[in-house]
């Protein structure tokens, strides 16, 4: 594998809701962007329909939207993306958008751009339908461009059934070296986090940390 | 948001009434249910921004709290109701949240739209 630490230099990450970047990639990200990349995150929503509301609940369907905003940037300042757009889709909403519209955003972001990587969902095995519909738009984006000028897409994926369809991921990345980063992103989703199936409220061990948060695997989409 | 005292959102109710409103209603099980459960079924509704006008409103219960809306037209029902957001003066923030603290179910009222 080439030396993933200076590979990319301009990296487009286009999640759909704010914490996705945390548990997906955000230790990547800080590996990447300690060896001098720029990193572009295009979040398409605010994440203003999520369930997790705080315990005990602090926010509601009507200030949700904003607390997520500020999440979100502190998310990115931990991590140290340069870059983020929020681009106002509504959660939720994603596969059922003007597919027009949300593909001329993707591109424009590609042209603008030029990343040598971009990282999204694998379409049909990341279990949200914004996830699912939000790498399907990245793929056919990418898919329109000439084929020497497609940037590399690594996708994440976790639906229960994803190995058997999509194989073992052929990217693992080690961020042991950038999970202080990485927690500080997650935690900086304060309105998210303290749910069970993610950190809980329980406090971590360093060990329980790196086996739980250590890799951050990707399948590197295939074109042909 | 602060636990229900139905009191206050009866108060809340008749001040409403008789007039246009947008309202949001949801229900939701989470799109990640069958995910870590897969003997549980993912089911989700709302509507946003909804005109409508009821003539007579109730909240009933002892906790999680129902609200029954009688419209022009039909009927708006919620249940599982726990908690209303104080801090809101002109607007009907209500929602129920589960023993995570996630949100199930939302009933919001208001003159201007969400």
């Amino acid at each position: 594998m080439k030396n993933q630490q200076t590979e990319h230099q301009r990296i487009l990450v286009v999640f759909p809701h704010p914490d996705d970047e945390a548990f997906a990639a955000s230790g990547t990200l800080a590996m990447y962007i300690d060896s001098g990349a720029q990193v572009t995150y295009a979040c398409l929503t605010l994440g203003e329909m999520g369930r997790n509301m705080g315990i005990p609940p602090f926010a509601s369907r009507v200030t949700l939207p904003a607390i997520r905003k500020e999440e979100l940037a502190a998310s990115c300042l931990a991590i140290g993306i340069q870059d983020l757009r929020m681009l106002g889709f509504h959660d939720k909403m994603i596969e059922f958008e003007d597919q027009q519209r949300l593909d001329n955003e993707i591109m424009a972001l590609l042209q603008e751009l030029r990343p040598s990587l971009v990282i999204t969902f694998y379409p049909g095995y990341s279990v949200h339908p914004d996830h699912d519909a939000t790498g399907a738009a990245v793929i056919r984006t990418v898919g329109r461009l000439p084929a020497a000028e497609r940037p590399l897409v690594h996708c994440v994926a976790f639906a229960s059934n994803h190995e058997r369809a999509i194989g073992k991921a052929d990217v693992i990345v080690d961020v042991t070296a950038f999970l202080e980063q990485k927690m500080a992103s997650i935690r900086a989703h304060r309105s998210q986090f303290q749910a069970a199936e993610l950190v809980g409220n329980q406090e971590l061990t360093d060990e329980e940390i790196r086996a739980r948060f250590g890799t951050e695997p990707f399948w590197t989409y295939r074109f042909d | 948001m602060q636990p229900i005292t139905p009191e206050d959102i009866q108060i809340r109710i008749d001040q409403l009434a008789g007039q246009d409103l947008y309202v949001h209603l949801e229900l939701t099980t989470g799109a990640y249910a069958s995910h870590l459960d897969s003997t549980r079924h993912p089911a989700s509704a709302f509507i946003s921004n909804a005109a409508v006008r009821y003539t007579q409103g109730s909240i009933s219960g002892t906790g999680p709290y129902r609200v029954g809306l009688k419209t022009t037209q039909g009927w708006i029902y919620a249940e599982g109701l726990t908690h209303v957001d104080e801090t809101e003066k002109e607007r009907l923030i209500l929602a129920g949240h589960d023993s995570q603290g996630k949100l199930i179910v939302a009933l919001q009222l208001s003159r201007e739209t969400f």
